[in-house]
């Protein structure tokens, strides 16, 4: 029998390690393997351990606990696994995986991201064997134009037409860069890609490697992800062991060496001519294009930037044909898609789905839809270049274009689900609040602009909105979209304009009635009693900082409105449920 | 050049013989001896300068640039705190408050015993636990501010034994 743990950093900080520390002296000598695995995908459930019997998964538990561990131990001795039945996986759970198609994740979970041997026995390097023993470059190019294969980072630019412009630039000297600058918060498919699969984002490098002509390769790597880097680092020195890595590749004139670089934390290096700058050791700010990298990217040289998802998906590409990934998806788009489902959502986590499917699939088939049963309100996509998507729209399906019409953008495939209690002036707030703290500076519209924005947004927030306010953002949005060199800038208007766009009642009610619907913005709220509940247990009154509630004991309290500075404390203390919020 | 040069510099050596040649390193150089010095002193800063070939200025311009450089010292343990999309929807604003009263700083500043800093961070790519933060190398889920402030409390404890 093989027990394995998933240890993705979500496992791990779920307390994973642990699980495996309790399990691992119950196992000594039983004849059963303890073994890790990388992020199942399952972050809702985690620790999750998993019981193997021959390549067969005979039992997933869940949700386990160290104390848990002598049962697991028992049971796998007496050769009896009826008994951790109360720890297995229910089916509605089990759900979430079976309605996934996996490629890029089709290893996460499944195998040791440790051990080469393990990507070896799921067809690991084989495809790069075919490439180097029976294609030329322009072979490879042709397979990946037919698979429809689109940068999966963000904009979703034709992969096949960046390498083949990497490939025909004039020069020798050529390089390959990874980014796994995974800075959209709320996304993390890269890092899960990196810590459970890294042998997978080595080979698919290593075939754009020799598509375009690089000998040296680069993965640039978010520096808040260590344990992304040593496991990368391992797989690097373990490939480079067995010659899949370095000098003439499994027998071929083919070299080509990998190097990490850590990134220092600015979330403007996802873009690539910054991500250029930041690799050659600068400031990372953008640069004008064109020229772009694929004549003069890093160090002037002809350079290729893709994403980790992008080379997750070359190598199943490679082996399966590209036909057979151009089978799945839309019209315009292409093969599966990682998101990760975050927010307000009941089941969480990776998700790989084929294009075409709705967001609503996702948000309610897989995800379970909303925690505690509220009113799904909107889901967010793109991160901070992307936008807010209300309920009417839920059944767009997922493409670039589908979703780009709706002013939001797939991004890199986060996807944060709210309900009700999310204000979304606060939410554009939020991201606005990101962008000016991410502008790198260089230009004028984006460095100033967007914390013009941010003091409007603030300001409504605060009960301080002005008539006009929302014609004076749209503005402002306007000038940051056509003023500003990259991305980040072009794009950071996203949030506040789709907001603007669904729920432009929510910046009305805060403006001309000071009013927050959701709730949320705590300036605009109102504090009372309710006398029916209220037993008089004078708790609140003594915890108020300001002594704005009155009342005798076993009476009921009351709150004075002008004296109440809006903390919450009452409600937080309170045991009966007695303080209600408008 | 600078007035308080106090840092021990000859443990920058072994770190500026390995890099200091290496075209594009000058943000490695600069993680490196972070690590050894917990944060990046004037001094070094310059020394870094001299040894790589680059101005002061553009040493000080990286090392201001990226969110992971500090000119400040930081307290024992280091608390990042994720500000990201999904902490933000499910009460971060909250925790850090929480944090903020119990260790009486604001975000960026170090408690009074040198125990704590706070730093606020875009995301920690955990989403799926959040509200999450990270106290050294340990990840802590699913924060409510009652949970953060007692995980605080029992790290302050085991420092005083």
């Amino acid at each position: 029998m093989r027990i394995v743990i998933g240890e993705g950093s979500c496992g791990i900080a779920a307390g994973a390690q642990k699980v495996y520390d309790a399990l691992a002296p119950l196992l000594e000598n039983t004849g059963a393997r303890l073994g890790i695995t990388g992020c199942i995908g399952m972050c809702f459930l985690e620790p999750i351990v998993d019981i193997y019997e021959k390549g067969l998964l005979l039992k997933r538990l869940v949700r386990v606990t160290p104390d848990d561990a002598a049962a697991i131990a028992d049971a796998v001795k007496s050769d009896d696994l009826s008994p951790l039945d109360r720890l297995a996986i229910t089916d509605e759970d089990k759900s979430f995986l079976d309605r996934q198609t996996r490629i890029a994740l089709r290893h996460c979970g499944v195998i040791d991201p440790e051990d080469l041997n393990a990507y070896l026995d799921v067809d690991g390097y084989k495809a790069l064997d075919k490439v180097l023993h029976t294609m030329s470059q322009d072979d490879v190019i042709a397979e990946i134009k037919t698979s429809g294969l689109a940068g999966r980072g963000g904009a979703g630019f034709p992969t096949w037409f960046k390498w083949n412009a990497a490939k025909n630039a004039a020069g020798d000297e050529k390089y390959l860069i990874c980014n796994a600058d995974e800075g959209d918060p709320g996304a993390f498919m890269d890092r899960a890609v990196i810590e459970s699969d890294p042998h997978l984002l080595i080979e698919g490098m290593l075939i754009a490697a020799y598509a375009i002509g690089a000998k040296e390769a680069f993965v640039y790597v978010r520096a808040e992800y260590p344990l992304a880097i040593v496991r990368l680092q391992k797989a690097i020195a373990d490939a480079t062991a067995k010659g899949y890595l370095g000098d003439n590749i499994l027998g071929t004139d083919f070299c080509c060496r990998l190097r990490i670089k850590a990134g220092a934390g600015a979330f403007v290096c996802g873009e690539e001519t910054a991500l250029i700058e930041s690799l050659e050791g600068s400031r990372g700010m953008p640069r004008l294009k064109p020229p772009f990298p694929a004549e003069k990217g890093y160090e002037n040289k002809p350079s290729n930037i893709n994403n980790v998802e992008t080379f997750a998906n070359v190598s199943w590409i490679i082996l399966n044909g590209g036909e057979a990934f151009a089978a799945m998806g839309t019209e315009t788009s292409k093969g599966t898609k990682v998101f990760a489902l975050t927010g307000k959502i009941k089941r969480g986590g990776l998700v790989e789905i084929p294009m075409g499917l709705t967001l609503r699939d996702v948000i309610f088939n897989i995800g379970g839809g909303i925690r505690e049963n509220k009113r799904f309100k909107a889901v967010q996509l793109g991160g901070p270049s992307g936008g807010c998507i209300p309920e009417a729209l839920l059944d767009t399906v997922i493409d670039y274009k589908a979703l780009s019409a709706t002013g939001a953008i797939m991004g890199s495939g986060g996807m944060v689900v709210m309900d009700e209690t999310t204000c979304m002036v606060n939410m554009a707030r939020f991201f606005l609040d990101f962008t000016t703290k991410e502008s790198c500076g260089k230009c004028v519209h984006c460095r100033i602009g967007t914390k013009r924005m941010y003091e409007i947004l603030t300001r409504i927030t605060e009960g301080e909105g002005r008539p006009g306010d929302i014609e004076l953002l749209e503005e402002l949005c306007d000038a940051i979209r056509s003023g500003a060199l990259c991305g980040l800038g072009q794009t950071a208007p996203n949030p506040v304009l789709t907001t603007i766009k669904y729920f432009r009642d929510e910046y009305e009610a805060h403006i001309n009635e000071k009013r927050c619907p959701a709730g949320e913005c705590a300036a605009l709220r109102t504090y009372t009693i309710n006398k029916d509940a209220c037993r008089g247990c004078t708790l609140c009154a003594k915890k108020c900082p300001v002594g704005a509630i009155t009342g005798a004991v076993k009476e009921p309290h009351a709150i004075d409105a002008d004296k109440c500075i809006k903390c919450g404390q009452c409600k937080t203390v309170c045991r009966f449920g007695a303080v209600e919020v408008r | 050049m600078c007035d308080c040069a106090k840092s021990d510099l000859t443990l920058l050596d072994g770190i500026l013989a390995e890099y200091a040649s290496v075209r594009g390193s000058l943000i490695t150089i600069l993680q490196k001896a972070q690590d050894v010095y917990g944060y990046l002193p004037t001094d070094v800063l310059y020394r870094v300068a001299q040894a790589t070939g680059n101005t002061p200025a553009k040493v000080m311009g990286v090392a201001t640039f990226y969110t992971q450089f500090r000119l400040t010292p930081v307290g024992k343990h280091l608390i990042m705190l994720c500000k990201g999309t999904a902490c933000h929807v499910n009460g971060a604003d909250a925790v850090e408050k929480a944090i903020c009263e119990e260790l009486k700083i604001k975000d960026g500043e170090t408690s009074e015993d040198g125990l704590f800093s706070l730093k606020t961070v875009a995301c920690l790519g955990c989403c799926s636990l959040s509200p999450v933060m990270m106290i050294d190398e340990d990840t802590y889920g699913s924060l409510t501010p009652t949970k953060a402030v007692e995980i605080i409390r029992n790290i302050r404890k085991e420092a005083a034994v």
